[in-house]
């Protein structure tokens, strides 16, 4: 028997000859390809440093959408200003939450998209349904693989007719458009919250820019309260039709927080009174 | 002194060799659809509601497709291989287009679907696939798919999270199952016979109505889509959104 911590337990090639890695497809590396590692090939199974989520609401007028700066490494706070919405051309951003290599990743995928569409041409032609449509086929792919990229991702700006687009696409490659968008905890803490606002695309059409902030902002402290992998530091993007602007602000901090019923919780490692 | 841990029928699991996670590449995004063949149109009508377990995802995302050449398209499970399908059909079709010039007869579509399905024989598209369309004499058909290609034309056929509910209806109100002749003293079957379009959009609604009632992953909205030699008509009604 081979005992290299590489090949342990393999029949050893002094006694039994070189052995063939083709049989029953023993192993998922391309022996045709000389690769530097003798080490099987390792795909994401789990995310590793991770973003929360990223929520979006329709509006009259456009859309509103905000993610936190934080990123988590378990329960440790790995990364305290880090932005997840990313500008993508003139008429699009990009919400991520999920794994942040994979994010990184896909920031320079998008990057070498843009490079690409503003080579030789005179004007930008990357909209945003164009954008959705590629990031649902790269994800996609990458699942066909069983190599995912583990993100959850919300596109919004404007589409090929100036029309305010929202879509998310998670990393099964599945999309879908909604006026209220949510990843990961938002899902479930302020989706409800935002439908409240929203519940049907006439609601969007009453929905005042104002009000959409006003309720995004607090969806963000709502999150930030019971999430515990959230910040109360975020980004909030609003996209407007009528001036067809795109503005990203950071560092937006969450207000008007209530924290004057801590003084009374007792137990969970405070001294009992 | 020991510490007591409570015993819980969960707690007794022991586990000596690690757990091992592995990616699931499949899920399941509700919905239902369901086609019925007329005399001389065919209908298929899907719900709009999109779901991942609990979560409503969308209360608007069609899955019911007019892909040309007078046929209707719908893949109905896994959303992701869904779309993918539909996606690579109309590339095909257009590369038809391109090669032949004439439009692609629906037998001929639903065979070009189960070849593209059971290409995908060991990673199957999560889907029930149907296809409707019209026949060489323009009378309405409607081709059924299961995951792996196999298929058959049918006068109808449901689809989805809540085929089980709606097919026993379709079987007993298109079909006529176990329905006899009013004079016939229960002796003999009733006669098939086509239904008017009137009545089957009726019969769905009243069909995806139930189903809404009786499944958590239908509701929100029903979209039917209608063909005719005269082409494709889309119809919306809404359905309960709880």
């Amino acid at each position: 028997m081979n005992h290299d911590p590489f090949h342990w337990g393999r029949p050893s090639t002094k006694t039994y000859g070189e052995y063939n890695y083709l049989i029953s497809n023993a192993s998922n590396v391309d022996r045709s390809v000389k690769s530097n590692s003798e080490f099987p090939k390792m795909h994401t199974q789990q995310p590793m440093i991770t973003g929360t989520s990223v929520i979006a609401i329709k509006y009259k007028d456009g859309i509103i959408m905000a993610a936190d700066h934080m990123g988590s490494y378990g329960s440790l706070m790995k990364l305290e200003d880090l932005k997840r919405i990313i500008q993508v051309g003139d008429d699009a951003v990009v919400g991520i939450s999920g794994d942040i290599s994979d994010f990184q990743y896909l920031e320079r995928l998008l990057d070498d998209l843009q490079i690409e569409d503003a080579y030789d041409m005179d004007q930008e032609h990357l909209k945003a349904n164009h954008l959705s449509e590629y990031l649902t086929r790269v994800m996609y792919n990458r699942r066909t693989k069983m190599n995912p990229l583990w993100n959850a991702i919300i596109v919004a700006g404007f589409d090929d007719k100036d029309e305010p687009y929202l879509k998310h696409i998670d990393l099964l490659g599945v999309s879908y458009t909604s006026p209220t968008l949510a990843t990961g905890f938002g899902n479930h803490l302020a989706i409800p919250l935002l439908r409240k606002k929203v519940e049907t695309e006439d609601d969007v059409k009453k929905l005042s820019k104002e009000d959409a902030i006003q309720t995004i902002k607090d969806c963000m402290k709502v999150l930030f309260y019971r999430d515990a992998r959230s910040w109360n530091k975020y980004s909030l993007c609003v996209i407007e039709k009528s001036t067809k602007s795109i503005s990203l602000e950071h560092e937006v901090q969450v207000e008007n927080m209530k924290w004057d019923f801590a003084q009374h919780i007792t137990g969970y490692g405070v001294p009992q009174l | 002194m020991q510490k007591v841990i409570p015993t819980t029928e969960y707690a007794n699991e022991v586990r000596n060799e690690p757990i091992e996670h592995r990616f699931n590449p499949y899920s399941d995004n509700g919905g239902t659809i369901l086609g019925i063949a007329g005399e001389d149109f065919a209908v298929l009508a899907g719900d709009t509601r999109q779901t991942t377990g609990y979560s409503i995802n969308s209360r608007y995302e069609p899955k019911v497709f007019n892909v040309g050449d007078n046929l209707l398209l719908s893949a109905n499970g896994f959303a992701g291989d869904a779309n993918q399908l539909v996606k690579v059909f109309e590339n095909k079709l257009k590369w038809y287009h391109f090669n032949h010039n004439k439009n692609l007869k629906t037998s001929s579509a639903a065979r070009l679907i189960q070849h593209m399905l059971y290409g995908k024989r060991f990673f199957p598209y999560y889907v029930h696939t149907i296809l409707a369309g019209l026949d060489d004499e323009g009378k309405g058909c409607i081709y059924s798919f299961d995951p792996v290609g196999s298929y058959e034309r049918e006068q109808c056929r449901a689809g989805g999270a809540a085929a089980s509910l709606i097919m026993p209806f379709l079987d007993n109100q298109v079909n006529f199952k176990n329905q006899m002749d009013p004079n016939s003293n229960g002796k003999k079957p009733k006669e098939i016979r086509y239904l008017k379009l009137e009545e089957v959009i009726q019969l769905v609604r009243d069909a995806f109505s139930s189903a809404t009632e009786r499944h958590i992953e239908v509701g929100d909205g029903l979209e039917i889509l209608i063909v005719t030699k005269d082409g494709v008509r889309t119809e919306y009604y809404p359905l309960k959104r709880d």
